[in-house]
């Protein structure tokens, strides 16, 4: 890769540089875990934030863990924060699934310099801004969902306390997200922390009768649980429903998409399928359905965050069962809970490249997006054009890892910039793991996949070359001019091994 | 061509341009654009190809753009000019 990639990196250390998808498949080691045993008629219940923090004092350099099942209603990271104001603590490590607009209150934070170093999977709004301008002390980490699992599990990054929002739970812990005022349904990111975090918080708004029914965390694994008024707003953790597009545009490639499914000899008896909740990716479901009734096809399994349309899918048969990371609608919610078809899996299940075989290992289709594809078939869904963090991998490398067949679904151009273009801004996705990319122009084939190319010619799919791609967008864009970056590196994108595939660097001015 | 009043064009959907035109003297060019790092050159280039085509010299224009195409910014430029300018 043409990457200029430096040994080591201040606030990091030294680099693994990524070396290819499965290059580091030796037997690895999981790390010890501190776990501080119970006596019978001991309690965990703490009745605030602060009678915690009173009992366990915060340090200077602790590491502490947030998820992100409650998306942009999330009030867990901001309560916490707005209590460890009133100590005095400093050098903090954030290890937060994802960052939402909603948690905009941590910038301060990070520009007193009280957060130093932060691990996550996405991040969007105010605090990628403000790490995107460099105002982080040292480099944010940005992760895949399988690489934090991995992370965690191997003990490269150890947290001192894990916080788990926790819609329903009893005194003793047990827990589960599918209940409550805060309901959001699967808490899948949340398990590796429950499994490894030295001490682990459940923190609640619905705090239920011993025993909780229907747990998904267990009393076993946690050590405190704290009683809030208030984990979330229900208005950002779910949506009301997931819309498919109507844009012609998006239509029309979810069209083209389905063709390439149909013809890849993927769709068959026992097809597996993931896709997101983007509404061009609804619309390839969409298509997908269609098939797979007209065919009569039932399929195996479809993954990932789940929305009420694979529910739908659920229901009627189509597939014979769901693995949910994360549910995104109240549909979702009401099946998981409902339906033992629907299960419920960890991030590490989802995609952690170094377990005994991830979910994502046996998915024969995904279909995911892209800010930026290059003519190598990287792909960035980490920053935008001018080098600023808006977004990250979540289960797109782990997932085009594992797929047999990964197909990138994007306009060639978006607000007059070309999409398909000479190299990516930043490489989230390694092109080696990418197969197919759908425009509304035309399709690109890795020129690897010889076969399927001549299979998609055959049936009259409008193929390119990715190289011709990219110069439709530039006929119709104009060529782009190069945006210089400053020096300072400001974020370190890890492939889901843990090697490093990219840095960021800021805008320059 | 002579501007005697000022004028606009077009809206602030994604891939358009707003174009604002007024009396000046000189030429006088303002360009906001979500892809100025990107464009802002090609932009300008475009904007100068319709004052010349008709004949413009003194005018100020000021766009916000949203991501269009050439032919749209020319085509909005091209608009706006000749709803203030002078009628032969």
């Amino acid at each position: 890769m043409m990457r200029k990639i430096p040994k080591h990196i201040e606030g990091y250390g030294e680099v693994r540089e990524f070396s290819g998808v499965f290059s580091d498949m030796n037997v690895k080691k999981l790390t010890q875990v501190h776990v501080k045993p119970k006596c019978p008629g001991e309690r965990k219940i703490f009745l605030s934030i602060k009678e915690f923090f009173d009992k366990f004092p915060p340090f200077d350099g602790m590491t502490l863990s947030f998820h992100h099942h409650l998306r942009n209603g999330d009030s867990v990271i901001n309560l916490v924060f707005s209590v460890l104001e009133r100590y005095d603590v400093k050098d903090i490590c954030l290890v937060s699934s994802s960052f939402f607009p909603v948690h905009e209150p941590m910038v301060k934070w990070i520009e007193s310099q009280k957060v130093v170093k932060i691990y996550t999977n996405y991040m969007s709004g105010p605090v990628a801004k403000c790490v995107s301008s460099g105002k982080l002390k040292y480099p944010v980490i940005m992760q895949t969902h399988g690489g934090r699992a991995r992370a965690i599990e191997s003990g490269e990054v150890k947290i001192d306390v894990a916080f788990i929002a926790a819609p329903s739970c009893d005194e003793y812990g047990n827990m589960n997200g599918v209940y409550g005022k805060s309901a959001c349904g699967v808490l899948g990111y949340a398990h590796v922390d429950a499994d490894y975090a030295n001490h682990v918080v459940a923190i609640t708004d619905n705090l239920v009768p011993y025993p909780n029914t229907s747990i998904e965390i267990f009393q076993h694994k946690i050590d405190s649980v704290i009683v809030v008024e208030s984990i979330g707003n229900p208005k950002g953790i779910v949506s009301g429903t997931t819309q498919i597009t109507k844009d012609p545009l998006g239509l029309k490639i979810a069209k083209m998409a389905a063709k390439v499914i149909e013809y890849s000899g993927y769709l068959k008896e026992g097809f597996s399928f993931q896709t997101g909740a983007g509404g061009t990716s609804l619309a390839v479901a969409k298509e997908v359905k269609k098939l797979m009734i007209s065919k009569n096809i039932t399929g195996s399994f479809a993954s990932g965050g789940i929305t009420g349309y694979m529910v739908e899918m659920l229901k009627e048969g189509l597939f014979k069962t769901l693995f949910d990371v994360q549910c995104f609608d109240l549909d979702a919610i009401q099946s998981v809970k409902e339906n033992p078809r629907h299960q419920a899996m960890s991030a590490s299940l989802y995609g952690n490249p170094h377990c005994k075989g991830a979910i994502v290992n046996n998915l024969d289709v995904v279909i995911l997006g892209a800010t930026e594809v290059d003519i190598n078939f990287n792909v960035n869904v980490t920053t935008a054009s001018n080098g600023m963090i808006m977004g990250g991998s979540g289960g797109h490398s782990d997932t085009a890892a594992g797929a047999k067949l990964t197909i990138i679904v994007t306009n060639l151009v978006k607000a007059r910039l070309p999409i398909v273009k000479e190299m990516v801004t930043t490489i989230t996705t390694p092109g080696e793991s990418v197969d197919v990319v759908v425009t509304e122009r035309g399709i690109a084939v890795n020129p690897k996949h010889v076969d399927l190319i001549e299979i998609l010619k055959s049936e009259g799919l409008s193929l390119y070359t990715i190289e011709e791609l990219k110069e439709m967008a530039y006929s119709i864009t104009g060529v782009p001019s190069e945006i210089s970056f400053e020096n300072k590196i400001i974020g370190v994108v890890e492939y889901r091994d843990g090697s490093v595939i990219d840095v960021i660097y800021p805008m320059k001015g | 061509m002579k501007i005697i009043k000022s004028s606009s064009s077009g809206s602030l959907e994604s891939n358009d341009l707003l174009v604002f035109v007024s009396p000046n003297s000189g030429v006088k060019i303002e360009i906001d654009s979500i892809v100025k790092l990107q464009f802002e050159k090609s932009i300008y280039e475009t904007i100068l190809k319709v004052l010349e085509e008709f004949e413009v010299k003194d005018v100020c224009i000021k766009i916000e753009d949203k991501g269009a195409l050439d032919f749209a910014i020319f085509a909005r430029v091209k608009t706006a000019l000749l709803r203030a300018g002078e009628e032969k």
